[in-house]
């Protein structure tokens, strides 16, 4: 299953080889050509002898994860965090450092040695380590080094009723909805860019659109599900099952109206559900690529996940393949009609 | 000026719903340059031929307002915000949306001002379902605040002062010029208020030798006022820095020798908080030279701006002369 395979894979912000290697490997021969560039987005072009506007779809192919910023004597790791992960999920959680996938365990002052107060607050990061078993500090060096990059070890895998779970969702299954759109044909040149380092700061997606300069961009990610307690029906920002989440602002970017009237007379003409994401927070690829240049007009196509940036989300099969139905209908219509005004 | 800054404020643009401004502004200078063209973005680009040298000036259309995030069964909106907006600066407001429906802020029970957070506002418009709702407002709509215009005299109170009083300026500094000597390239940027986002697609595209914003700025002329220099009615500021951006000092000595020679009154301007279109034209591409011409406001980012109109005098005067000075930086 390839959700499973992409969600198994390590790519830490800076680390996304092995991902990139397998995305390569698996589209290769589908697409005209495909391209690394300098920052390591991987950018695949399906645009021989077709004619109109170039739309550029992105999926990120980085994941919150550590760093090892130290080695101290005992032979434990120190650890930074690398994009916005929550602290208080880290105790305990099994991991894999370096590209050697080592294997460690997030270790913190057990509950008998900590003061009444301690256990009361969240542990911080300064106080957590990673304990790859290591005799002393040469018998670490051995197998790590410091800037290697730490990963959750999480088996990936559909359960419930037609749900998935598994880590780095957060974009692999953007990267999934990418490479089955890549089974079609369209009639229009597009460029799939698969990007790097968007959980530190939307990188790689701001070289790779100003070397594509495309006419349109749609960025395929996850967002959060706030569909738990104790959240307000209002705040649950978009739900699991109701379809893949239109955006019509966040942070970064305020989505051009005509965009997303074109997108919900795609989803109402196919009779795909949709949802639109009800919260105007976060920020996703889309902001720098309408900066790019002289502006690029640009949506946000979204699954839903819960517990999104944790070692473990869950998101609902149906909505990723309404995702996958969406944009496929979008890109058929984009090529029909043009681009909207 | 008066009934040009009445009709620039009344008209609703929160940030990425300009539609309606740029259409008013388009009327308006239609006759008054040699070329108007929109953008990707959506800003408004008043050419005027005159030189060599290629001189952008940046007002933005947009003001700040809020967006609807979800609506409630019973048809209730909660919303977020466009733009820097403070939680206890907007319960009881009046919001008027695009489509003309108006609304109220309201608040849930609280104990403390400290917890008014935008997550505790909600914005009524006299629906009584969801359904109801739903027929007049979508997900995903922008309002802006709606208050009348104040004439005091000297002293004008609008909304959207910030940057209609900008927009004010440069079109008519741009049908008072009689001899532009640099290439003039007026641009009417969208979405400042989240981000500078219109000027830094502006600027790209035009590539201009010196960039100039025409702004508000903060005043410390009030009661218990914070500490800045600017006063309403001493003139237009020069900018010299805010957080955004450090004036060229040529563009600053520019600004201050024409309006020395003009006669124009002027202060300076040191903005401890806040930035202007003017920080994102001076990072593109390789840099490029940029300042600030600013009418120091009262009460900014609330819908009782005010601005005194002799800085606004003041403020054409300097952008026509800079228009009619010949640059070379």
């Amino acid at each position: 299953m390839l959700l499973k395979e992409l969600s198994e894979l390590n790519g830490v912000s800076s680390g996304e080889t092995a991902v990139r290697h397998f995305i390569r490997n698996r589209i290769q021969g589908r697409v005209d050509r495909i391209q690394t560039d300098r920052l390591g987005n991987l950018i695949a072009r399906c645009d021989q002898g077709k004619k109109g506007p170039l739309v550029m779809l992105s999926a990120h192919m980085d994941e919150v994860g550590l760093m090892v910023v130290g080695i101290d004597a005992s032979g434990l790791l120190k650890i930074k965090t690398i994009g916005g992960i929550d602290e208080r999920v880290l105790i305990s959680k099994r991991v894999f450092v370096g590209p050697q996938r080592i294997p460690g365990v997030i270790g913190a002052k057990p509950i008998h040695l900590q003061e009444r107060e301690e256990r009361e607050r969240p542990v911080k990061t300064t106080g957590l380590f990673v304990d790859i078993g290591a005799t002393d500090r040469n018998d670490a060096e051995k197998d790590v080094k410091i800037g290697d990059l730490i990963a959750f070890d999480v088996q990936a895998g559909p359960f419930g009723d037609g749900l998935f779970k598994g880590k780095a969702l957060d974009d692999r299954a953007g990267c999934a909805v990418l490479m089955n759109l890549m089974e079609n044909e369209y009639d229009l040149p597009l460029a799939y860019a698969f990007t790097v380092q968007e959980e530190v700061g939307l990188r790689g997606a701001t070289v790779a659109a100003y070397g594509l300069n495309p006419d349109l961009a749609l960025v395929v990610e996850t967002t959060s599900a706030g569909d738990v307690p104790p959240l307000k029906k209002h705040q649950a920002s978009t739900r699991l099952g109701a379809g893949p989440a239109i955006s019509f602002m966040d942070r970064s970017v305020i989505v051009k109206p005509a965009l997303i009237e074109r997108l919900v007379a795609v989803a109402e003409e196919a009779g795909i559900p949709y949802q639109f994401r009800e919260s105007a927070s976060g920020g996703t690829e889309a902001g720098v690529i309408n900066q790019t240049r002289s502006g690029i007009p640009v949506a946000v196509i979204s699954i839903p996940c819960r517990y999104i940036h944790s070692p473990v989300g869950i998101l609902n099969l149906d909505d990723f393949a309404q995702t996958i139905k969406l944009i496929d209908a979008f890109l058929r219509n984009i090529a029909q009609r043009g681009l909207p005004v | 000026m008066k009934d040009l800054l009445r009709r620039l404020t009344s008209i609703p643009a929160p940030s990425g719903r300009e539609e309606q401004i740029r259409a008013f502004i388009q009327a308006e200078l239609k006759d008054y340059c040699d070329e108007l063209t929109v953008d990707t973005m959506g800003n408004l680009i008043a050419f005027k031929r005159g030189g060599k040298t290629k001189l952008q000036f940046a007002a933005h259309m947009d003001e700040i307002g809020v967006i609807v995030t979800a609506i409630d069964e019973q048809g209730f909106l909660r919303f977020s915000n466009v733009g820097g907006i403070r939680p206890h600066r907007l319960y009881a407001q009046r919001v008027r949306f695009q489509n003309g429906t108006m609304g109220v802020i309201g608040a849930e029970k609280i104990d403390d001002l400290k917890q008014l957070t935008l997550e505790k506002l909600y914005i009524d418009i006299g629906a009584t379902s969801a359904e109801e709702a739903k027929t007049k407002v979508a997900v995903g709509d922008i309002a802006s605040f709606d208050h009348g215009y104040l004439d005091l005299g000297q002293r004008v109170v609008a909304k959207a002062l910030d940057d209609r009083v900008g927009c004010a300026v440069l079109i008519e500094a741009l049908k008072r010029v009689t001899k532009p000597q640099n290439d003039l390239y007026c641009t009417f940027t969208v979405q400042e208020e989240v981000g500078l986002r219109g000027a830094k697609t502006a600027a790209f595209g035009l590539d201009p030798d010196l960039g100039i914003a025409l702004d508000v700025t903060a005043t410390g002329d009030t009661p218990e006022a914070p500490k800045l220099a600017m006063k309403l009615g001493q003139g237009a500021a020069i900018k010299v820095k805010d957080v955004s951006l450090i004036t060229h000092p040529q563009v600053k000595e520019l600004l201050t020798t024409l309006a020395e020679q003009n006669g124009i009154p002027h202060q300076f301007e040191v903005l401890p908080f806040g930035g202007t279109d003017a920080g994102a034209i001076h990072l593109t591409k390789a840099g490029i030279p940029a300042g600030v011409i600013s009418v120091p406001c009262r009460y900014l980012h609330s819908p009782s701006e005010m601005v005194d109109l002799n800085d606004v005098e003041a403020a054409v005067r300097l952008v026509v002369a800079t228009m009619e000075h010949p640059i070379t930086l």
